[in-house]
């Protein structure tokens, strides 16, 4: 039986949409980039190699926790010896990278992201959805992304993390203190795009002070939660500056991995 | 087809603040009630209502109290208001505006946490309750969710949410039925099938708001034609002071799509100036003798006083409204006016584009968005805009019963007397919840009292032969045309500034298009045909002009909302008398009635050399009634 | 400066119907409204629509103008190139009744079912003291002029009409979230029957309420996911379960 725009009832009109705009452009780009990113991300991974620069490692590894790990690049020790699948060695990105993925992917602009251009649920705003059933967020899986806000935390943790990361590209390749290159500016990027997208969450918003009933008495949580409701308007850009950077950061060590020069010291 | 038929204790026809009220007051007193309203539930003209609601609960400045409200209404309306409305409205106003805030009202508030009050023109002190400029809104939307809450009281004890309430949404009344002399429903059509609808309910209360579409320019909306006024008056019901329109100074003229709405008065308290098409700031030339000491003469001194109100006198561009309209309207007349017959108001000359955006956000916004005007760059054209009607369907104050009709009850802009020759701002907001509930529990006490009363069938046929007319007629006259033709010859004739031969001439004019009104044939069949629903909505029209049209040729002075070019004077002895409209079922006419005095516990509320100014001294010397 | 419009108006009932053509002038500064009323006066005496305020603040005259939601007196017919057709169609997740007018009754079924603000026992009024970063939330929400275009754009009940039973729609989320944040309501269940009466875990955040709202309330970022957030501290957060069994944190807060 027909439903939607095409229920009994409604207005007979053959179109599934009407609109005259481009309205699929938005949602080709999202797919467009968000693909490319997954492609380069799994390359990336399973190539389990060059994420490592004294004093550089790429996010994608960080922190790298197995013993297959590049000597020098495990700050949290190697608590997992190696993880063998079908007798070969996984790389250690992937025991990391489901955490800040699970961030992202029950992360409230990025459902917004998915649903309309991988899902087209919808592709946009009145403009007829291809399924023919939808229980959205009210079932397994989808039902996960009532827990956003325990990704949030873990990706505080992980924030911290790249931040030392940062700190610890001011040394220079032999070890010492004091030095600045082009690496430090891209790693500081990252960490602070990544505080941003994290400062900026509605999980985040939530736990500072949405969840409060009275605003008037707790005047300092108050006064955070209006800094990160502004933050929160601005939520979908640091969500793309940041996965972009994280691409662009591991781009980066990779290439400093391979061609040593590349890192220009400023000091 | 058989007839859809309702049984209910009282019919409340209007959907606004007003009568959602007086539903409120009957279901709590134990009746069953019908609301019937011609739009969508929430939809009433009420949400137009910006500044606020006035109510003398001191909460910013302690010196308020119901008598310095009564005082500030009485002087408003020049004196022809009717003392116990504007007494009962300013003792009752607090309590109405406290309880909507039980049941959800989320009003601006002060540092302490209580309702905040804005200052307003005519008001002494900062009186209105408000929520930013969209205080009809929270009104409306606060009493559609006190009935609902109502229903869902209904729901849970009797299983059925509209046991006992119901709203009739888009259905139009086109007549009030009574049997031996008294209230026995009334008839009407659904708007949306065209299929008729009898109520029988021994009390009906009228709640129907304005009459602004009978005007060409107004910020009244589509359902602002006057029905209750003419249905009352069809019921055997007067109607009291109908010369009394109030016509807003400020509203657009261009572009078209936003000709007649508001314009609010803060463009001009934040320096907006007016200006004619030959660049001159006119207002200096019309300050009249009473307020040549407050006033500035001069360019340089009127903008100094945005910087120094102590020490210079305030610009003209901030006289009273009805001053401001007739200036304006008298530049246009000269030939001086905008190429769409307004003048220009400019704000961007005086304040840079930020403080615009942050004082005036929504008037930017409304231009920007309804008229794509840039008013940080561009003047807007602004002319006299119909606003509100003062007079009304004549009531008791202390029941809101139509006076002549047993079981009659008007609450609201329909009903007169309240507000006398002209309304203060943020009058009328509380005027609809004093009076409404006063209008609920008066039908509620009536309906207690008197019981059912049948409606014969013959008073069903002769209904719904009305109804059927336009589609049986083969006349041929389009509804939609007489409507703008009614709209030229109010807007030209009886307008903001009348004269004697204009209104003799509208008088005549107004008969002619009701003789042809007669005529209307419709396109179409009776499903939801605007063609159909006009034809209704012109009949009021047609009386409510003829109504205002004819107490305005009668009244030979000027005051408040009622302009005499003829008469330019305000007359003590004219302000003893009250304009009483009534319909023989084929004309209006108008009788004069005393004014009921001013009892001596009231008078001695003023200081008598106030008084003068209004009252004869004949009755300065009588110092009130007892 | 008056301009020649095309114009295809969907014309039609419940049964059948269809778009017609129609060539109408419009002047200048004038909103798709302005050109309806006209077509209704010359062309079309029973074209039907709704329309009230006709000033953006009544939400009478939703419709779909070249397929989106849009109110009419709010959408400038010079927004749209001089030689572009105008497509104007009836809200399209609504039963049309006829022409340009949709049976919005689901919308009132719906705030039937969500129960009223229900101040402390005992309170009189004038008694509430509430401060006003307390209400402002609130406030935001009753900004809402019910013209339900944010109920007519999701897609939950837009394209699939068996979820209307279960679905309450962004209307009657930013009603619910309003109440919740009321710092006086006293009935605490909302965010329970929010997710288990109202639909709320069907919403998947895809914001075109906010995208289409005319009074640009933030329905999604202020209202519905702070909604969820609210009831995952109740439903999805063994932690915060757990602590509200322990110190009955609503109350403190």
């Amino acid at each position: 039986m027909a439903t939607g725009v095409f229920s009994e009832g409604r207005a007979k009109i053959a179109q599934r949409t009407l609109r005259t705009d481009k309205w699929w452009i938005q949602p080709l780009i999202t797919v467009g980039v968000l693909f490319s990113f997954i492609v380069y991300a799994t390359w990336r991974a399973l190539e389990n190699a060059h994420y490592y620069a004294e004093p550089l490692i790429s996010p994608f590894y960080s922190p790298c926790l197995s013993t297959t790990c590049v000597s020098g690049s495990s700050l949290l020790g190697t608590p997992f010896g190696h993880i063998l699948i079908f007798g070969m060695v996984l790389s250690p990105a992937f025991i990391i990278l489901i955490f800040p993925l699970g961030f992202r992917m029950t992360c409230y602009y990025y459902r917004k992201a998915y649903f309309r251009s991988f899902w087209m649920s919808p592709p946009a705003c009145a403009v007829a959805e291809p399924h023919a059933k939808y229980t959205g967020e009210t079932k397994a899986p989808l039902i996960v992304n009532n827990g956003h806000r325990y990704f949030f935390y873990i990706g505080l943790v992980f924030n911290t993390l790249l931040t030392i990361d940062a700190f610890l590209a001011f040394k220079n390749p032999e070890g010492q203190w004091g030095h600045m290159s082009l690496g430090t500016v891209v790693l500081l990027l990252n960490a602070t795009f990544l505080w941003g997208y994290s400062a900026s969450c509605h999980s985040c918003r939530h736990a500072i002070g949405g969840r409060l009933r009275h605003f008037s008495k707790h005047p300092f949580r108050y006064k955070a939660w209006t800094i990160v409701s502004k933050l929160n308007t601005k939520h979908q850009n640091f969500a793309w500056v940041s996965l972009i950077w994280v691409a662009f950061s591991d781009f980066f060590v990779r290439m400093v991995s391979l061609h040593p020069t590349w890192n220009k010291y400023f000091f | 087809m058989t007839l859809e038929k309702h049984k209910y204790d009282v019919v409340i026809i209007g959907a606004g603040g007003a009568g959602l009220r007086a539903a409120v007051e009957a279901r709590e007193a134990g009746l069953s009630v019908a609301i019937v309203c011609k739009s969508l539930f929430g939809k009433a003209h009420t949400v137009m209502a910006e500044g606020g609601a006035a109510a003398s609960m001191g909460n910013v400045n302690d010196n308020d109290n119901w008598m310095v409200h009564f005082r500030d209404t009485m002087r408003g309306g020049k004196f022809l208001n009717h003392y116990r409305m504007a007494e009962l409205h300013a003792k009752e106003a607090p309590d109405r505006i406290w309880e909507l805030e039980m049941w959800g009202a989320l009003f601006d508030r002060t540092n302490e946490g209580k309702i905040s009050q804005r200052n307003f023109g005519g008001h002494e002190y900062p009186r209105l309750a408000h929520v930013g400029d969209r205080t009809g809104l929270e009104l409306i939307r606060t009493m559609q969710q006190r009935i609902v809450a109502l229903q869902q009281q209904d729901a849970k004890e009797h299983g059925d949410a509209e046991k006992n309430m119901k709203v009739f949404a888009e259905v139009t009344i086109t007549e009030i039925l009574k049997e031996n002399g008294k209230i026995a429903g009334a008839y009407g059509y659904r708007r949306e099938s065209g299929s008729e609808v009898l109520f029988q309910a021994p009390a009906v209360v009228i709640a129907t708001g304005g009459v602004g579409k009978t005007f060409k320019i107004t910020s009244n909306s589509w359902e602002g034609t006057g029905d209750g006024h003419a249905l009352a008056l069809k019921a055997g019901a007067n109607l009291v002071d109908m010369e009394f329109l109030q016509f807003h100074p400020t509203g657009m003229v261009w572009p078209l799509s936003v000709k007649g709405i508001l314009v609010t008065e803060s463009v001009r308290g934040e320096g907006g100036i007016l200006t004619n098409s030959l660049g001159e700031r006119f207002m200096f030339k019309y300050i009249p003798d009473v307020f040549i000491d407050k006033y500035a003469d001069n360019e340089a001194e009127a903008d100094r006083w945005y910087e120094d109100q102590d020490n210079n006198r305030r610009p003209p561009e901030l006289l009273p409204r009805d001053e401001v309209a007739r200036a304006i309207n008298s530049e246009v007349k000269a030939g001086r006016g905008t190429e769409h017959g307004g003048v220009f108001l400019d704000v961007s000359k005086r304040l840079s584009a930020e403080v615009i955006k942050k004082r005036l956000p929504s008037m930017w916004h409304q231009f920007y968005e309804l008229a794509g005007v840039d008013i940080t760059k561009e003047p807007m054209e602004v002319g006299p805009t119909c606003h509100y009607v003062m007079g009304g369907v004549e009531v008791e104050p202390d029941s809101a019963a139509a006076v002549g009709v047993p079981g009659l009850f008007a609450a609201g802009e329909v009903a007169g007397g309240m507000h006398g020759s002209n309304r203060l701002g943020g009058n009328s907001l509380t005027d609809l919840l004093v009076f409404g509930r006063r209008a609920g529990k008066g039908a509620a006490d009536y309906v207690k009292a008197n019981g059912a009363n049948p409606v014969s069938d013959a008073a069903i046929e002769k209904a719904a032969a009305k109804i059927e007319a336009p589609f049986t007629s083969t006349g041929g006259e389009n509804a939609y045309t007489l409507h703008q033709e009614l709209q030229e010859i109010t807007h030209n004739l009886v307008g903001i500034i009348r004269t004697g031969a204009e209104l003799t001439e509208a008088i005549e004019k107004i008969a002619d298009i009701r003789k042809r009104s007669g005529n209307i044939s419709v396109t179409g069949d009776r499903k939801f045909n605007p063609g159909f629903h006009l034809a209704f909505d012109l009949d009021n029209m047609l009386l409510v002009a003829e109504s205002t049209a004819k107490s305005a040729l009668l009244r030979e002075e000027s005051r408040g909302g009622h302009t005499r070019d003829d008469f330019p004077g305000m007359n003590s002895t004219w302000r003893q008398v009250n304009h009483i409209s009534s319909f023989d079922g084929d004309k209006v006419s108008i009788k004069s009635q005393p004014l009921p005095v001013l009892p001596k516990e009231l008078f001695d509320l003023f200081d008598v050399h106030e008084l003068e100014k209004y009252m004869t001294s004949a009755e300065i010397a009588k110092g009130g009634s007892n | 400066m008056a301009r020649t419009l095309k114009l295809r108006i969907w014309r039609g009932d419940d049964k059948t119907g269809g778009l017609q053509d129609v060539t109408v002038e419009a002047n200048h500064g004038e909103v798709v409204l302005d050109i309806i009323h006209r077509v209704q006066a010359t062309q079309m005496g029973d074209l039907a629509v709704r329309w009230n305020c006709k000033a953006g603040k009544c939400g009478s005259c939703s419709m779909e103008i070249n397929g989106k939601p849009r109110l009419a007196c709010m959408t400038q017919v010079a927004s749209y190139p001089e030689d572009e057709v105008i497509t104007i169609t009836p809200l399209r997740a609504f039963p049309v009744i006829k022409d340009l007018v949709t049976d919005v009754s689901f919308n009132y079924k719906k705030a039937m079912e969500i129960p009223a603000v229900v101040m402390p026992e005992g309170m009189k009024p004038g008694e509430p003291r509430m401060q006003q970063v307390d209400v402002e939330r609130s406030q935001e929400f009753r900004k809402c002029i019910e013209c339900f275009l944010c109920q007519n754009t999701c897609h939950v009940i837009r394209d699939h009409e068996e979820n209307k039973k279960s679905f309450s729609g962004p209307r009657f989320f930013i009603r619910i979230a309003e109440l919740d944040m009321h710092p006086l309501d006293m009935l605490r269940n909302r965010k329970k029957t929010a997710q288990e009466e109202h639909g709320l875990g069907f919403c998947n955040i895809t914001k075109c309420c906010t995208e289409v709202c005319p009074e640009h309330i933030k329905i999604t970022d202020n209202a519905i996911i702070p909604m969820k957030e609210r009831v995952a501290d109740e439903k999805y957060d063994p932690v915060r379960w757990l602590g509200s069994k322990i110190r009955r944190r609503e109350e403190v807060l």
